[in-house]
């Protein structure tokens, strides 16, 4: 299976591993990520101010490319997908903002919406699926007691991301237990970690940031798991003192693949 | 400008219709950064309804949302007050000379671990 593929500007530089090994393990997986040619920063964050348009383009250039292969567009990065998905249900959804977009770019056809858009935990979910991921781990994580920390990106809003029940998810649970791990469930996994904030007010991030570990490690977590750079970042210069892992490393490590990526 | 005229461009800019709002206070409950704000979700919600929106953009509250979207998911009137402190803010930057971030300032938080990400999703909120 082929599919459009859109890293990001983290997971080029920062976030080097959560390109690399989401890379691997989809080979593992018998999935081939295609990069998409020539793509630009989403921008971090979507903005949901209508008149805001030239910030959304990139995103538009991402969707309708992947549209023209006629694969879905797959993201890793809980903000690339976030601002990807919002900008596509805009497109569909407000006609307004979709014309001047169309407008701007000034090519034949227009974009009104069409392709697929998947996180790599849908991809996992919905196109290869669970079962399937299962049997080709070589390498189960027994015993091992991870949480899984959504953040606030990759489930809200829940009417346009579409994920899973923004307020009781389980695909990373799911993805969990696939991995032969044993899912740590707990009540902030859902809740933000400050995000930007932590440069206008790091006191305000590290708050946050606390209440989200403290919380995973009462409930018995040795590991948090995530998605997103930016959640990574602060939950581990807020003090966490239990790993933060992306989750595509724990999938590498799994699928046997984790050792001949750390040789490259 | 007039604050009718700025009340209807933010009510169309955000696509939010303040007049669904029943005042539960559920958004403002559920806000991460209730704390650290003078003027809380709700509030956001009633202020662009009544008019009353020069005190909101001159707030500090602006900057200290997360954009967690907790309270557009929780809201039980689907009112998203999260998508008026957007716009509310926007109006307050977009003005010559208002940035509340420019490159200069990435210096003071840039250290070897921040990813591209931060620094980009800071000037989307921060700077126009
Ligand atoms: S949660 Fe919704 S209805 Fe309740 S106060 Fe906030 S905006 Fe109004
Ligand atoms: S989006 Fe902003 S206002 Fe809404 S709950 Fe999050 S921090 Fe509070």
């Amino acid at each position: 299976m082929k599919v459009s593929y859109f890293p990001g500007c983290t997971l080029k530089n920062k976030a080097k591993d959560l390109d690399l090994y989401a890379y691997k393990s989809a080979e593992a997986l018998g999935v081939t990520l295609e990069e998409i040619e020539n793509w630009q920063c989403c921008g971090g964050v979507f903005t949901t101010a209508r008149d805001e348009v030239a910030t959304k383009l990139s995103s538009v250039r991402a969707l309708k490319e992947a549209f023209s292969k006629e694969q879905p567009l797959v993201t890793v990065c809980s903000a690339c997908h976030n601002v990807i998905k919002q900008t596509n249900h805009a497109v569909q959804n407000d006609k307004e903002f979709s014309d001047k977009v169309n407008r701007y770019m000034g090519e034949d056809g227009g974009y009104f919406g069409e392709a697929e858009v998947y996180h790599y935990l849908e991809m996992l979910r919905d196109l290869v699926g669970f079962d399937a991921l299962k049997e080709k781990v070589v390498n189960p994580l027994k015993g091992k007691k991870i949480a899984a920390y959504y953040g606030c990106l990759l489930l809200r809003p829940g009417s346009v991301m579409k994920m899973d029940d923004p307020e009781n998810p389980s695909i990373m649970e799911d993805f969990i237990k696939a991995l032969g791990a044993q899912p740590v469930v707990y009540a902030k996994r859902n809740e933000c970690c400050g995000g930007y904030v932590s440069v206008e007010s790091p006191d305000l991030a590290k708050k946050s940031s606390n209440q989200v570990v403290q919380n995973a490690k009462m409930q018995g977590a040795e590991m948090i798991i995530t998605a997103c750079p930016l959640c990574k970042y602060n939950l581990l210069k807020n003090g966490a003192d239990i790993p933060v892992v992306y989750f595509t490393e724990l999938l590498a490590e799994a699928l046997g693949v984790k050792e001949d990526t750390d040789e490259q | 400008m007039n604050n009718k005229y700025l009340r209807e461009e933010l009510i169309r800019e955000s696509g939010v219709n303040p007049k669904k709002c029943m005042k539960c206070g559920k958004c403002s409950a559920t806000c991460p950064a209730y704390d650290e704000m003078e003027y809380h979700p709700h509030q956001f919600v009633s202020m662009v309804e009544s008019g009353d929106i020069q005190p909101l953009l001159q707030s500090e509250s602006l900057y200290k949302c997360l954009s967690c979207f907790a309270c557009i998911e929780r809201c039980p009137r689907g009112v998203e007050p999260a998508k008026l402190v957007e716009a509310v803010r926007l109006a307050a930057i977009r003005k010559q000379g208002e940035n509340r971030m420019t490159a200069n300032d990435v210096a003071e938080f840039l250290d070897e671990d921040v990813p591209q990400q931060l620094i980009v999703s800071a000037f989307r909120k921060y700077s126009k």
